[in-house]
């Protein structure tokens, strides 16, 4: 929490400081009040005193009331403006630090642990530096203060406030203690009861073909029934809370009063009219002391939850990047397109396994490449290490001869169109999404646009559009099919003109048919741009100058279709169980 | 008495609902089962405020009984018993706000659990085609937080709003009835103040919704770059996404300091308007007191009425709020219960007994249009499959192969012709005795949290031995007993299994339901190559002397498959087995070469 409040700039300091004289001077005027109420009850009570004295301690206290009023406003101004930057400071620097991370340290975090702390967490923060610079100074202070004032006065009457006070916080640090655990478990069964509805929602028709109602029906039941008893028992527990608190201020008045009357039927008659103004400053005194002790438990019940958010957020922030820029900006040769893998390996910083072990191989210019293997065989990650998203543990992947930690990432950036495993669309027009980005070479023309979407496939379907490529995308792209989204950000490659086609499994979205075609047309296109595929289909890359097959980390075949099928027993196990041998051999 | 409330508790933007009155309405309708609760917790409120009236009355007595004895001799007796009566009077008020406080928390939390559970069993009385138009979030929003909302708010709202109503009209009464022109000038003092603030509280409400959309825009920025990272990154997106991001993010902040500032300004305006209504109060109660109009003790009084009539007001328009969000939320969650429900099927009377069923299934001119689309998506189609058989369905992605599925196992209602089982239209089967003659299995392999035996012998009464023997036939078992807990292991959403074993847990718990209608869908995109191999192995056995109904994907189904329905843009274009169709040269041939050409 303090390690973020270094994001407060030297203005922010200075409004804070205002900010806590303000509130010192409304502390002051708030408790010079009850003096002025002291004067006006003598005043009333003292026969034969001017209506001038009332009127003019009447005025006095108004005054204090105003002063107090308007400085509360302009803490009010300055807290919620420090706030509101604050949170706006935060979120910029976590958000640009996100963007610089590894692709690794993302999946660690986990993407949505992310968005939630870049939102959430952050407006948890917020609150309590909004609350804090109010409250935090002002509550302390008011005790303090207003303590010191009746201190000297009479310690019968300081003794019942000294009670109250501690019958106030052991009443609710008791109720917190059992109540606040209890709110964890809320949460969980409120997690377990969406989980069962997207359950029962997301396998409807099995529920159905199952004719299984009423087996999720009492699933959910059961979670139902837990969910409300707890939530009985925790209101149940509140609902102590707010009476007893009103019945200790009343019993604290009361009692001021009750013992008032002895001390004043005690008391020598010179002392009485003074113990009996006295009487009401305390009460009213009483409930200021009481009120700040309110706001300190207030305050202490939200300070741990803010803590959480701010070392979420510390964690995000003091994690080191470990992707750095190069230096190199501009080609070396004129031969571009070149991919090279030399003995390269990769493993997770913290992982006890090789993702990829000790892999090489060259692309050169025009070059397809396809990548094939099972699940978890390193061919994703393989192309991955190309656009830096990890980078290589061992060995090295030289681009047009140049290793790839050389080059700025812009730079090398420009120099690829990649295609993700899953469609990433923009929430906006078809178009920019198509032209999403810089590619170093300025605007990309309407005619290329058109292009882009005529190779990738997309024109039928995008044509089709009310509005054309003009038509504009929901978030996430859920106003079009998952054929559609991948079309849609293979164009978006392809408008990029790009010396390296790196395509992450992108085709398992489309159809035999049009996976064909786009694969066709794409080749006529961009025929000197070199090109790698990661694939399941062995339709797809059948036709690849060279096919690499991985499993297990490890390079178990590198060549034509052809000459794996005869030397490597993998490759052989993978397409077999694709197409008959005939349809093999006729390919 | 008054209820606690946090410091500064925001206004939060109230959601308007379509329709208040009637909303409400429907609420009280539906509350009908706990009126004696509720009717206890407004009595007890309504009483817990005339008490909260009728204390500072005492209290002011008690004040007139010691400043009497401010020039002779106090009496204790009389102070005595007053203090005793005060103090009696402020338990009793408590254990009432207590009481009624545990009457509203029953109340509303028994109501939400209802409401939960008419939405649960809702759910799968829905027709299928009411989930093609809402979106499982959307439905799940209602489950929680709207019913949450509902019971949060009425929980902590319609009581209040009893008791501060109360409060309101009571002080008022009590402060003319003990003096006229203390009334007046206490009302006076504050309601200025009231009024001003009222006026800062709507145009606060402005800011909030504002906030609320800008947050909302950012928060969707965020979630659109963070999860598509990678292009962002190859794409070197990153300058535009903080440009965007910094405008995004600036206006938040902006619409952030405007509501904060404003519904901040909400406390020291009340303490304001508490503090002049004092001095107001004792200045025109000194003056009074001078002329002998009245006693001191009055004075006091007053001090407490004008406490007691400001708080009211706020929690009135608090409470005004919150049932406004009420009415918005309920309105949402009855919406969906009083959906329309699937046909009732009690006039059915066919029944058709697993054991004798032969297999044969005819489809008989055929009609099915999804509601709302113009074209029908199956014309006139005819095919029959005999006892046996195996039947593929073809095609691109999304041509409407799941269509057939769900023609098949009635969960949608054809519109013209007929489905027959066996000879028996499917018009006269109950759904139930459908599913019963049918096993699914579907590319999203659907399991729920649960541990492996709960998820293979689903919604069934099966032995641990049957349920061993089919994982041994599926090639499982194996893999089973490696998991921590064998068979009990819990199946959560880690990567404790592939999706390829789950893909062979469905599959096993089809095995157990041994019917005489397998429907399949083949999909193997996420599976690996040798568990694919598993997977076809458990599948090839599933099938043996089954009718079965295969979404076929991998060419070798497809040309062992004794009728092929080729599907293109929801339309069965072909039929046929794999030689005829190919000899036609159509759309089959065509998909079927595209494979191989390049």
């Amino acid at each position: 929490m303090i390690k973020l409040l270094k994001n407060l700039g030297k203005k922010d300091w200075i409004y804070a400081f205002i900010c806590f004289i303000l509130v010192v001077s409304q502390v002051w005027l708030e408790l010079k009040m009850p003096d002025y109420m002291q004067k006006i009850t003598i005043l009333v009570q003292t026969e034969g005193s001017g209506m001038g004295e009332i009127l003019k301690n009447g005025a006095y206290m108004i005054a204090c009331a105003l002063g107090s009023l308007l400085s509360a406003v302009i803490v009010g101004y300055f807290a919620s403006s420090i706030a509101a930057t604050f949170s706006m400071k935060v979120r910029e620097k976590l958000f640009h630090k996100v963007q610089k991370l590894a692709m690794n340290e993302i999946k660690q975090f986990s993407t949505n642990s992310l968005i939630t702390r870049t939102t959430n967490d952050i407006t948890q923060i917020e609150m309590v530096v909004a609350m804090g610079l109010q409250l935090m100074i002002k509550a302390p202070i008011t005790a303090i203060w207003a303590i010191m004032k009746i201190l000297n006065k009479n310690w019968q009457w300081s003794a019942l406030i000294g009670v109250g006070v501690v019958i106030l916080i052991s009443v609710i640090s008791i109720l917190m203690s059992i109540v606040i655990p209890k709110f964890k478990i809320v949460q969980k069964l409120i997690d377990k009861i969406n989980g069962v509805t997207r359950e029962n929602l997301t396998g409807i028709r099995v529920v159905k073909a199952f004719n299984a109602e009423e087996y999720q029906e009492n699933k959910f039941e059961e979670v139902n029934n837990k969910l409300t008893r707890q939530q009985i028992f925790n209101q149940r527990m509140f609902s102590i809370l707010s009476p007893t608190m009103y019945l200790i201020m009343y019993f604290l008045t009361l009692s001021i009063y009750f013992v008032g009357a002895h001390l004043i039927n005690e008391a020598g008659m010179t002392d009485k009219v003074a113990l009996f103004g006295d009487m009401v400053v305390f009460s009213s005194y009483g409930m200021q002391v009481i009120m700040s002790f309110l706001m300190l438990a207030m305050i202490f019940m939200m300070l741990p939850r803010a803590g959480v958010s701010a070392s979420r957020i510390n964690e995000v922030l003091e994690t080191e990047i470990t992707i750095k820029d190069g230096k190199i900006n501009k080609d070396k040769t004129d031969e571009t397109g070149i991919v090279e893998f030399k003995n390269v390996s990769f493993k997770y910083p913290d992982g006890e396994e090789y993702v990829l072990k000790d892999i090489s191989f060259k692309a050169n210019k025009g070059e397809t490449i396809a990548f094939i293997g099972s699940t978890g065989s390193g061919k994703s990650t393989l192309i991955n290490l190309i656009p830096r998203f990890y980078d290589v543990t061992s060995g090295e992947i030289l681009v047009d001869g140049i290793n790839v930690k050389d080059y700025t990432q812009e730079f090398l950036h420009n120099k690829i169109g990649y295609i993700s495993q899953k469609a990433v669309i923009f929430n906006e027009t078809i178009k920019n999404n198509i032209t999403y980005g810089e590619n170093g070479r300025g605007e990309i023309s309407d005619k290329k646009i058109k292009e882009a979407i005529e190779v990738a496939q997309a024109k039928e379907f995008i044509d089709k559009l009310d509005n054309g490529y003009e038509t504009q995308m929901a978030q996430g792209g859920t106003n079009v099919s998952g054929g559609q989204k991948q079309r849609i950000s293979i164009a978006r490659a392809i408008a990029r003109d790009p010396e390296i086609y790196i395509f992450d499994d992108s085709f398992s979205a489309l159809d035999y048919k049009t996976d064909s075609n786009l694969r066709k047309e794409l080749k006529k296109y961009t025929k000197d741009a070199t090109t790698l595929i990661v694939a399941q289909r062995i339709g797809t890359i059948i036709n690849s100058d060279k096919i690499l097959v991985l499993d297990e980390g490890k390079m178990v075949g590198y060549g034509t279709h052809k000459e794996l099928l005869e030397n490597c027993e993998v490759y052989r196990q993978i397409a077999t169980s694709q197409l008959s041998k005939e349809e093999l051999e006729n390919a | 008495m008054p209820r606690m409330r946090g410091p500064r508790r925001e206004p939060a933007p109230a959601e308007k609902a379509k329709d208040f009155k009637g909303a409400i309405k429907r609420l009280f309708h539906e509350l009908h089962g706990f009126r004696l609760l509720i009717g206890i917790a407004f009595i007890l409120a309504i009483l817990g405020s005339i008490l909260s009236i009728i204390a500072p009355d005492k209290l002011s007595n008690l004040t007139d009984e010691i400043q009497k004895g401010l020039l002779g001799n106090m009496n204790m007796e009389a102070i005595t018993n007053i203090a005793i009566f005060l103090a009696s009077i402020y338990i009793l008020s408590a254990l009432f706000t207590f009481i009624q406080a545990l009457c509203m928390t029953t109340v509303s939390n028994k109501f939400a659990k209802s409401l939960r559970s008419r939405i649960s069993k809702k759910i799968n009385k829905l027709p299928l085609k009411y989930f093609d138009s809402h979106s499982i979030g959307d439905i799940l929003s209602r489950v929680t937080n709207d019913i949450d909302l509902i019971a949060q708010s009425m929980n902590q709202s319609l009581a209040t709003l009893v008791s501060s109503i109360t409060l309101f009209l009571g002080t008022i009464i009590m402060m003319f009835y003990t003096n006229w022109i203390m009334a007046l000038t206490a009302i006076g003092a504050t309601i200025i103040g009231f009024i001003f603030m009222f006026l800062i509280l709507s145009k606060s409400q402005k800011y909030f919704v504002q906030r609320q959309v800008e947050l909302g825009n950012l928060d969707g920025h965020i979630e659109e770059i963070y999860s598509g990272l990678n292009v962002v990154k190859a794409y070197n997106g990153e300058k535009d996404a903080n440009k965007k991001f910094d405008i995004y993010n600036k206006k938040v902040c902006v619409a952030e300091q405007k509501s904060h500032f404003l519904s901040g300004l909400m406390h020291p305006i009340m303490n304001f308007i508490g503090n002049f209504g004092y001095v107001a109060v004792c200045i025109v109660g000194a003056l009074l007191t001078m002329n002998n109009m009245i006693t001191f003790g009055v004075i006091i009084a007053f001090i407490t009425y004008v406490r007691l009539f400001t708080s009211p007001l706020s929690q009135i328009a608090q409470g005004m709020t919150q049932l406004q969000t009420i009415a918005a939320a309920s309105e949402r969650v009855f919406e969906f219960v009083d959906e329309e429900e699937m046909a009732k099927e009690d006039n059915l009377t066919e029944n058709l007994r697993k054991e004798d069923v032969k297999g044969k299934i005819e489809f008989r001119n055929v009609m099915f249009k999804y509601e709302g689309t113009e074209k029908p998506t199956i014309n006139n189609f005819s095919a029959i499959a005999k006892p046996g058989q195996k039947i593929a369905i073809v095609g691109p992605t999304g041509a409407g192969k799941t269509t057939m599925v769900n023609l098949l196992m009635k969960f949608y209602e054809i519109n013209s012709g007929d489905i027959l089982i066996d000879d028996i239209s499917t018009k006269k089967l109950k759904r139930e005795n459908i599913h019963e003659l049918f096993t699914m299995v579907l590319q999203d392999t659907w399991l729920f949290e649960g541990t492996i035996k709960e998820n293979i012998a689903y919604n069934g009464d099966i032995t641990d031995e049957k349920i061993k023997e089919v994982c041994k036939i599926v090639g499982l078992d194996h893999f089973i007993r490696t998991l921590p807990n064998g068979y009990d292991a819990k199946i959560s959403d880690n990567d404790t299994v592939s999706a390829g074993q789950k893909q062979l847990l469905t599959i096993a718990r089809g095995m157990l339901q041994n019917t005489p209608f397998l429907i399949l869908d083949e999909a193997t995109s996420n599976v690996d190559t040798r568990t694919e191999e598993l997977v076809q192995e458990a599948m090839d056995k599933l099938m043996k002397g089954k009718t079965s109904f295969i979404i076929a994907h991998r060419l070798s189904t497809i040309k062992n498959a004794d009728l092929i329905l080729v599907m293109n843009d929801g339309n069965i274009i072909e039929q046929g087995n794999h030689e005829e169709l190919m000899a036609k040269q159509g759309f089959y041939a065509d998909l079927y070469n595209s494979q191989f050409e390049n």
